[in-house]
């Protein structure tokens, strides 16, 4: 049986083997990291507006009830028809009636992780529907079938070469070498689907709510594009993305662009309050807002970690996590990688199946630092082993401690312990590694100091 | 119970446990119960002072342009300040025979309506609905714009005023028209003056441009025009 803790371990061993990977990542996080740090270095107070941010999330998801009550019936006021869906399963066969009674064929996507989270593309084709991802990264991770590798940068794992021969063998073209020749390619590969398209889904990062407005971050227009030209529009979004007012886009707006980019602002920063009202020119006649719940009210409702619901996606946990770093993102097998992700995902998709996330974490707290609206993600991380652990105590484990624990509460058993290790010592060296070393799993990877020759007490004694 | 009845009874449940407010984790402040929420309103709005946190904007105009300026200059903007409405025609005009534009689209506007018609090119507008095929063809889409941020090289368009969702995305070129006091500070600014604008009615779409399209999906590279415009010209006077 493979359950995902044994496939974490697989892949993250083979893959932080692999040299070339590390190299590629530690490059584009590099380029992230200096531009990063310089946008940082233009507010004036960086530290205070990731307090107000996370204030400001805080009221938001406190009071989310409220927020999301406002945000459904002003779009509703003015046309759009807002769906409230309990989980993924809803939500595609919902969205997958939309399409149908639209009698569409193909449907034209931006960027969603909340699309990734109840894989919705998979289910759409199943269906015999035609989903074209338009985000360029998202379009090159679709052409080779797999997950995006990071939820803001989804084809970093990738080089121009690779890019290139893909392609060449899925879209025909000439080989290159250059970034921009393989993006126009992309383009014009696109730019007759935003014209045909008879759907556009795209995605969110914020639902306003006091205006009931969805806002959508994006560099590319591909957003843009898809919100403009089909005649029916889709936005999918979980509940927890709702901000109070549409001025908290002064802050946020910047926040995530600085953390999750390195850039001082999207290139577009677009809000959405309805289909097209009368007296426009263009727009979708139809406008269609999925709320998905898909277990965040159960995440919600553990006061000690409902501030993970504060996340905006950014990305920047991920970003400087030494572990996300060397195993990289699709070891995880999860939607949300990296130290939000390991938050996350045992509250959605369960604690004993996915606590081994919450074990492989260092606990250095390079996340928390990182985030823009302070999630306190380090100790998540620590609240969900005990978590895990007080459900479903591991008696070796337990037992383990209860020795170690009676050991060094008698004096004469730690000297005989003492004698028995020195004693063992040679043999213990000897078979370090191998098949007869019983904590084999530990020492392949690390060396136990040896046993000292003269212990501390003796050696004192010797001394006065 | 609806979908929205059965979620929100799961929302107001789970939030019957307050939780602590931020800043008190991880300080061995766990214990402490934070203030429940409070039926109204929190009275401080973070945000409000979060402004004097933020990149600057600048106070003065002087000050403001030259952000703008620099902004546009990091962006790949080329903005343009000029002295009146004959030297942006002019202006229009050099960039429209450099660039070979054989077909243009633009909307009905003060600013539109000046500069457009000098040019003598073939020219559309969106206004009332247009063929997207049509659209596509076109060289450049001219339009006029809400507000410009100094903070950020940011200008703002919207559905209703100027000339639809897809004009300033779809054509390969996106050039804007404004005025000098369209420009303001920062974000706070804009959106004051975008809920001055359209608090009455919003429009359906209303976008914040900061740059030509661009993306760095291929080993952090940047390249310019993704799907958006390659090129983003701003001319004010």
């Amino acid at each position: 049986m493979s359950t995902a803790a044994a496939r974490f371990l697989d892949a993250a061993g083979s893959i932080t083997r692999n040299l070339r990977h590390r190299g590629l990542i530690q490059t584009a996080l590099r380029k992230y990291e200096s531009a990063r740090d310089r946008r940082k270095a233009a507010f004036h107070d960086w530290e205070s507006a990731r307090q107000a941010a996370a204030e400001t999330k805080w009221e938001a998801i406190n009071h989310l009830d409220e927020h999301l009550v406002s945000f459904a019936d002003k779009l509703e006021s003015r046309g759009t028809k807002v769906h409230w869906c309990g989980n993924g399963i809803e939500a595609r066969d919902l969205i997958r009636d939309i399409i149908r009674d639209a009698g569409a064929k193909c449907v034209v996507k931006s960027k969603a992780m909340t699309a990734e989270e109840i894989h919705l593309n998979e289910a759409l084709e199943k269906d015999g529907f035609e989903v074209v991802e338009s985000d360029l990264g998202e379009f090159i991770v679709q052409l080779r079938k797999e997950p995006p590798y990071h939820i803001v940068f989804p084809a970093m794992h990738l080089t121009r070469d690779e890019i290139s021969d893909l392609f060449e063998k899925e879209l025909g073209s000439a080989p290159t070498r250059e970034p921009e020749e393989l993006t126009m390619i992309a383009r014009r590969a696109l730019r007759r689907k935003y014209v045909t398209a008879d759907v556009g889904i795209t995605g969110a990062n914020f639902a306003i709510a006091e205006t009931g407005m969805v806002s959508i971050t994006e560099n590319e227009g591909n957003a843009r594009l898809t919100a403009a030209l089909p005649r029916t529009m889709i936005t999918l979004l979980g509940i927890e993305k709702v901000l109070p007012r549409m001025e908290d886009l002064a802050l946020f707006l910047p926040m995530l662009a600085t953390a999750g980019a390195g850039q001082a602002i999207t290139g577009y920063n677009t809000l959405y309050s309805g289909p097209r009202q009368p007296g426009e020119s263009d727009g979708p006649t139809e406008w269609h807002v999925v709320l998905l719940d898909n277990r965040r009210t159960e995440l919600l409702a553990d006061p000690e970690q409902r501030d993970a619901l504060h996340c905006i996606r950014c990305g920047a946990c991920l970003n400087v996590c030494p572990i996300f770093k060397n195993v990289g993102g699709h070891t995880y097998g999860t939607t949300y990688s990296g130290p939000v992700g390991s938050v996350i995902t045992p509250h959605l998709r369960g604690l004993q199946d996915w606590k081994h996330l919450s074990g492989s974490s260092s606990l250095c707290g390079a996340c928390t630092e990182a985030c823009p609206v302070r999630i306190d993600l380090h100790h998540h991380l620590l609240q969900n082993r005990r978590n895990a652990a007080s459900e479903k105590p591991s008696t070796l484990e337990r037992l383990t401690w209860r020795l170690h624990a009676f050991l060094m509460n008698s004096p004469s058993l730690y000297h005989l312990a003492k004698e028995c290790g020195r004693v063992f010592e040679p043999l213990r060296k000897a078979t370090e590694g191998t098949v007869l070393d019983p904590v084999r799993s530990w020492t392949t990877t690390r060396t136990l100091p040896p046993v000292a020759p003269v212990s501390f007490k003796e050696w004192w004694r010797e001394r006065r | 119970m609806n979908g929205r009845e059965r979620i929100l009874a799961r929302i107001r449940e789970a939030l019957r446990v307050p939780a602590p407010r931020p800043g008190s984790h991880g300080h061995g402040h766990h214990d402490v119960p934070a203030p429940a929420p409070q039926a109204g309103r929190i009275p401080l709005r973070p945000v409000q002072q979060a402004r004097a946190w933020l990149p600057p904007g600048g106070d003065t105009p002087e000050e403001q342009l030259g952000r703008f300026a620099a902004a546009s200059a990091d962006l790949k903007t080329d903005f343009h300040l000029l002295a009146d409405e004959a030297a942006a025609r002019a202006k229009l005009s050099g960039i429209a025979s450099a660039e070979g534009w054989k077909q243009i689209a633009t909307h009905r506007a003060a600013l539109t309506d000046a500069v457009v018609p000098s040019l003598g090119i073939p020219s559309r507008t969106t206004d009332g609905g247009y063929d997207p095929e049509d659209l596509e063809r076109c060289d450049a889409g001219i339009t006029t714009c809400d507000v410009l941020v100094a903070q950020t090289g940011t200008l703002v368009v919207n559905s209703r005023t100027t000339g639809g969702r897809a004009l300033s995305v779809l054509p390969p070129h996106h050039v804007v028209l404004a005025r000098r006091d369209q420009l303001v500070g920062d974000l706070t600014d804009a959106f004051q003056r975008i809920r001055e604008l359209h608090g009455e009615g919003w429009p359906s779409m209303i976008s914040l441009v900061t740059g030509p399209s661009r993306t760095g999906d291929i080993e952090r590279i940047l390249v310019l025009g993704a799907h958006g415009p390659k090129k983003l010209t701003v001319l004010m006077w």
